[in-house]
């Protein structure tokens, strides 16, 4: 049983270790050149060797993406408050907001620099962009799905829209809005290194875009880890934020998987 | 208070009514029951009484009041108990209070206590069982402050045994509490077990077809139910509610 435990938490780690020994001894098998694809050890050394170097960057992503990341989440929320109490609007509004998604980043970036200069508005605009629709999308969808009991019962004892949608609709789509802003938390990662190839004093997006057109090849793949990395913190955070706020739904999906 | 439905009518299209000049009432302290077979509009009467819906015909009052369509006159207790998932069964039971803009905790605390519930005020409401969660539902609304309860085939989606405890129960919770109640139901056994009076529905459209006054003593025991009264009784509603 233990050792079963142990597989199922740590598999993917496994999985990721075997892959890693696949690829370095198929650099040393084949003798790929460090240009073309770097062994996972030179790139590993690669990273401590310029970590100095890579904290700066690092920092100015990280607030970048995070800034970007709570601009975006707090719009889609007001989106979807007001799709969600306005059902006249979110006829004319929803169609709009998946084409906003259509909209490709990689050639509206350079236009928002030509707009508004190389500063921070047209990265966080990019990133916003990014950023909003999952937590919009989910959280209409978790204000939607309020259980129609629990709605009659508020009519009954006379709820208003403001009571009905602060103390009831609004909590109860607590757990979809976190599925949305845990999307978004990826998200924001790869918008702010997007957004800072468009231009930027530093950013884990600047040194990516400096090692390709040196061939550094071996930077790029630090860059990309750093990049998973933080993706993967992020959403970590965002889940043990969700752990804590949403605990009674945790223990209800528990009693429901036990047969109860 | 004193509630009274004076020829009400009320249709969904326009066309067949589903209330027929409906008229009855409901004194101070009384305990009141509304006895009809299933789809016979009970359900649109407690929406009537609630607001939700105004009648085409005739009035609602409450202690002289017309409340035809207005919200917040009624504590409700629905067929299922909709306690909410994320608040635990102590800010559960106190939500119908404060709807109604005013919570008193420790009042909450104490009627918990007394409804065996006390060990639970802190746990969510998918830890009970069913006939816990009823009781929660039946605390919140004997908190609410409206002198009105309307409960709503409460105890229907109970198991036979559960119902006949939740039964005894509510009996010995309302005869110590007394406030006005408007029981909907369908099954014989309950209404004549709980209610000092019995309007019998006819269905499509429901109108009263019979009242009847229910003459056993309170506090009411559970071998009532077997006397050769209430068999008596029992026989009497179920000629009323057979269809013609």
């Amino acid at each position: 049983m233990i050792g079963r435990g142990i597989w199922k938490k740590g598999a993917p780690f496994f999985l990721l270790i075997l892959l890693l020994a696949a690829w370095e001894a198929a650099t040393v098998i084949w003798n790929i050149e460090k240009w073309l694809l770097p062994a996972p050890s030179v790139i590993f050394f690669e990273g401590i060797e310029s970590v100095h170097n890579l904290l700066g960057h690092l920092l100015s992503t990280v607030e970048l993406a995070l800034s970007g990341f709570l601009i975006g989440s707090c719009i889609g929320l007001l989106i979807a408050a007001a799709l969600h109490l306005f059902p006249g609007v979110k006829d004319a509004v929803y169609p709009l907001l998946i084409l906003s998604q259509n909209i490709p980043i990689i050639v509206l970036a350079p236009l928002l620099v030509i707009w508004f200069g190389f500063g921070m508005l047209p990265k966080l605009i990019v990133i916003s962009l990014v950023c909003f629709f999952p937590v919009a999308v989910a959280s209409l969808d978790g204000l939607r799905q309020t259980p129609d009991e629990l709605k009659h019962y508020f009519k009954m004892m006379g709820a208003g829209k403001r009571q009905l949608f602060w103390k009831l609709e609004l909590p109860h789509s607590i757990p979809s809005i976190f599925s949305g802003l845990k999307i978004s938390a990826t998200y924001s990662v790869m918008g702010a290194v997007i957004s800072e190839w468009l231009g930027a004093k530093s950013g884990i997006g600047v040194y990516m875009t400096l090692a390709s057109s040196a061939f550094r090849t071996d930077r790029v793949f630090v860059a990309i880890f750093i990049i998973m990395g933080m993706s993967l913190l992020f959403f970590g955070v965002i889940s043990l934020l969700e752990k804590h706020l949403v605990s009674w739904k945790r223990k209800e999906d528990e009693k429901h998987a036990s047969g109860n | 208070m004193h509630l009274e439905i004076k020829d009400v009518s009320y249709s969904f299209d326009g066309k067949r009514n589903i209330l027929e000049k409906l008229n009855f009432h409901v004194n101070e302290g009384e305990f009141v029951t509304i006895l009809g077979p299933s789809g016979s509009g009970k359900s649109t009467l407690f929406h009537l009484t609630g607001g939700i819906l105004k009648p085409d015909h005739g009035d609602i009052l409450l202690d002289g009041k017309n409340i035809n369509g207005l919200k917040g006159h009624i504590s409700y207790m629905p067929q299922q108990p909709s306690l909410l998932p994320w608040r635990t069964v102590l800010e559960n039971v106190l939500l119908g209070s404060e709807l109604a803009g005013m919570k008193d905790k420790e009042r909450a605390k104490s009627l918990l206590k007394k409804a065996g519930l006390g060990e639970y005020e802190r746990a969510y409401p998918h830890e009970l069982s069913g006939g816990m969660k009823q009781r929660a539902a039946f605390i919140r609304s004997i908190l609410s402050p409206q002198d009105l309860m309307c409960l709503d085939e409460p105890f229907s989606a109970l198991d036979e045994m559960t119902r006949v405890q939740m039964q005894k129960w509510l009996m010995s919770f309302w005869e110590e509490y007394r406030r006005s109640v408007l029981f909907v139901t369908h099954s014989i056994d309950e209404a004549i077990f709980l209610s000092d009076r019995i309007y019998v529905l006819s269905s499509k459209p429901a109108s009263v077809i019979k009242e009847v006054v229910v003459p056993f003593p309170r506090p009411r025991r559970e071998d009532q139910l077997l006397s050769d009264e209430f068999i008596h009784l029992k026989r009497k509603l179920y000629a009323a509610l057979k269809p013609n």
